[in-house]
């Protein structure tokens, strides 16, 4: 099986979602990474985790992706080198790709992956619905390529130890009226400590908190404990905390050590963002509120009676 | 400026969703409600118009049993007409045929200077309709727009991102996803509910806008399993007495992260 990967940098660094997706790949078939952007920097990476071969676009002249990638591909795919499978990162970017090039080669997409098996030319992912409690299988048919979205940490990355891949041009054709728009500058929220989606311990408040400025106790408990502060959504639209703070199905996917719940109820969006949690502790003042029935370690208390004790217990320490 | 809204009806999510054992599509029988998330779209666009001193806003849908009481809602804030696409034979329509169907209603509404949608629908959520759409239609496109502007024939936005925003420039007539929270939705008034009730939906059926291949048959994908995710084990939950702190520092000092 010939499989693309959509590949995704960040830093000078292919992002994780990309290498657990090539990881997953390489036991599938043979992996080909698609870049938008210049590859140079992260060839090697690519490479060493499983990637024979990479395919760059160039620099995109601040084209977004969606459609200048997905306009690389189809050129790749008409050129004669198709894949029978192409896997992409379900982040903003892979979305977009994905979408374009859905039209573009009249094939369904299957989308917010966790899963994926392949039997001979048989393709079949997995997805959970319903805030993760039932999963459903569905299959390809018809003719590649076939096109899959992931959620990220569906996979493990792990280094295969292989050699730099080799760096083929798939130059952007031209885009038409499609192409018009353009990114004119980059804004990044600086954060100090661990990433969110790597950190160790995650601490999250909800609008359980009561008010923006109680979230501070959020971020001084995630400071004591080394971890990242997140949020839910209800908090993101209310303006409290930037939108990068956001963990679930519309954020962030978090796999920590340690999740903190205080003032989450627990919702399904919630949830498929957090439930990959080795340990889950949920503070909540409501017995029956939801997250309580996913949490290893829950306190039926008031967010501001155990969180100024926890954080006084911590920095006694 | 004209702008046609995508508006999608679905299900309370507030109920519990289940599949519908026959078919393993999502059940849609009970009354369906305007999608949340859209709401954000309509409110956008009935400013932009106010602020442009002219046009109006168009709605398109495509939901089963012809239903129209979402599209009310949207009609209630203030869009004039709307396109509503209802067909038993689109039962188990995809993404992609969705979008192709919702990109003819857009041609058949006569086009617009701008085409809003939300980034992702509350019920099947792949995010990737509208951007669809702009391909059908051959538009550029900005998607997880959470601040949007419009002067001189042209679009500015601010795109969310993993880590930010950047600030996105583009021509028009373009297909922009928003954010939900990029404006706060209005109430329908008394007189919006009323005005609602007379305002245009023209009902079409896929043939009617020329799309084949459309439902299972278009779909070149077959649910295979559905299965129950594996639960987690049960916790220990206690009353705060005071104390609950304490557990969570010895819960943490056993994991040895602290
Ligand atoms: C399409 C779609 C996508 C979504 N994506 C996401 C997503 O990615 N991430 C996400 O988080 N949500 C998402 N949501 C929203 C989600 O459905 C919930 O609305 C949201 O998670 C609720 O946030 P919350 O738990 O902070 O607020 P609430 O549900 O209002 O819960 C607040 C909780 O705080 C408790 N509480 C109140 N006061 C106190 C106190 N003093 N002490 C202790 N506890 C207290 C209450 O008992 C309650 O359980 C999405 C929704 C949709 C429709
Ligand atoms: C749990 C679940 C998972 C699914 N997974 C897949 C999948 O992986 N691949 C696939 O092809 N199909 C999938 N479907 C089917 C898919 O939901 C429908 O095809 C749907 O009509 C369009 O997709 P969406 O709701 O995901 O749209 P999204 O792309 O999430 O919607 C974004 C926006 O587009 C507009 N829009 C979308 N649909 C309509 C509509 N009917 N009327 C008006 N405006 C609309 C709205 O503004 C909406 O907010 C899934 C359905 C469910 C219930």
């Amino acid at each position: 099986m010939k499989i693309w990967v959509f590949a995704q940098e960040a830093a000078g660094a292919p992002t994780s979602g990309t290498l657990e997706l090539i990881t997953k790949a390489r036991s599938l078939g043979d992996v080909t990474a698609f870049v938008g952007g210049d590859a140079s920097g992260v060839a090697a990476a690519l490479g060493e985790y499983g990637a024979a071969k990479v395919y760059a676009t160039g620099d995109l002249g601040g084209k977004l992706h969606g459609v200048a990638v997905a306009g690389a591909m189809k050129a790749v795919i008409d050129g004669g080198d198709a894949p029978d499978l192409i896997v992409f990162p379900q982040t903003t970017e892979g979305r977009d790709v994905v979408a374009r090039l859905s039209v573009k080669l009249d094939k369904t997409v299957l989308t917010n992956n966790t899963g994926i098996a392949v039997e001979g030319d048989t393709v079949s992912v997995t997805t959970p619905i319903f805030g993760g409690n039932t999963l459903v299988t569905t299959t390809f048919t018809g003719t590649g390529p076939f096109l899959a979205a992931f959620r990220p940490k569906s996979f493990v990355a792990e280094s295969a130890g292989g050699a730099a891949a080799e760096v083929v041009a798939a130059p952007v054709p031209d885009l038409g009226a499609t192409g018009g728009a353009t990114v004119t500058a980059v804004h990044v929220e600086e954060s100090s400590g661990p990433k969110l989606d790597e950190a160790a311990i995650v601490v999250s408040g909800g609008r359980g908190l009561g008010e923006a400025d109680k979230y501070a106790m959020i971020e001084t408990l995630a400071k004591l404990l080394k971890g990242a502060p997140g949020a839910s959504r209800a908090i993101v639209d209310a303006g409290w905390v930037p939108y990068s703070y956001q963990v679930g199905q519309t954020g962030k996917v978090v796999k920590p050590t340690v999740y903190i719940a205080a003032g989450i109820s627990g919702a399904t969006q919630h949830m498929v963002g957090m439930k990959g949690a080795k340990n889950i502790i949920a503070i909540n003042k409501d017995k029956e509120a939801p997250i309580f029935g996913i949490a290893d370690l829950g306190i039926v208390g008031d967010v501001h009676k155990v969180l100024p004790k926890l954080i006084e217990a911590l920095q006694g320490r | 400026m004209n702008v046609i809204v995508c508006v999608k009806q679905i299900p309370d999510p507030a109920a519990p969703g289940a599949l519908d054992p026959s078919t393993n599509t999502l059940k849609r029988d009970g009354k369906l409600i305007l999608d949340e998330s859209d709401s954000y779209g309509v409110e956008m666009a009935l400013q932009l118009v106010d602020k442009a001193g002219g046009g109006e806003v168009s709605l398109v849908s495509m939901a089963p049993n012809g239903e129209v009481s979402g599209l009310r809602t949207a009609l209630a804030m203030g869009a004039a007409k709307g396109i509503l696409i209802s067909d038993p034979a689109l039962q188990g329509s995809d993404a992609l045929t969705t979008a192709k169907l919702l990109a003819a209603a857009i041609t058949r509404a006569g086009g617009a200077d701008l085409i809003i949608a939300a980034t992702e629908s509350s019920d099947g959520y792949t995010g990737t309709v509208p951007e669809m759409i702009a391909e059908v239609l051959g538009l550029p496109s900005v998607t997880f727009a959470k601040a949007l502007t419009i002067a001189d024939g042209k679009l500015d936005a601010q795109r969310q991102t993993e880590d930010g925003y950047d600030d996105v420039t583009c021509p028009l007539p373009a297909v922009v996803s928003v954010t939900a929270g990029v404006v706060e939705p209005r109430y329908p008034s008394f007189k919006g509910i009323m005005a609602a009730k007379s305002k245009p939906v023209d009902t079409v059926t896929a043939a009617d806008l020329g799309v084949t291949s459309v439902g299972w048959a278009g779909a070149g994908q077959t649910i295979t399993n559905v299965g129950q995710a594996e639960a987690r084990a049960a916790g220990t939950i206690v009353e705060d007495d005071g104390e609950g702190f304490a557990k969570i520092v010895s819960y943490l000092e056993n994991l040895k992260v602290i």
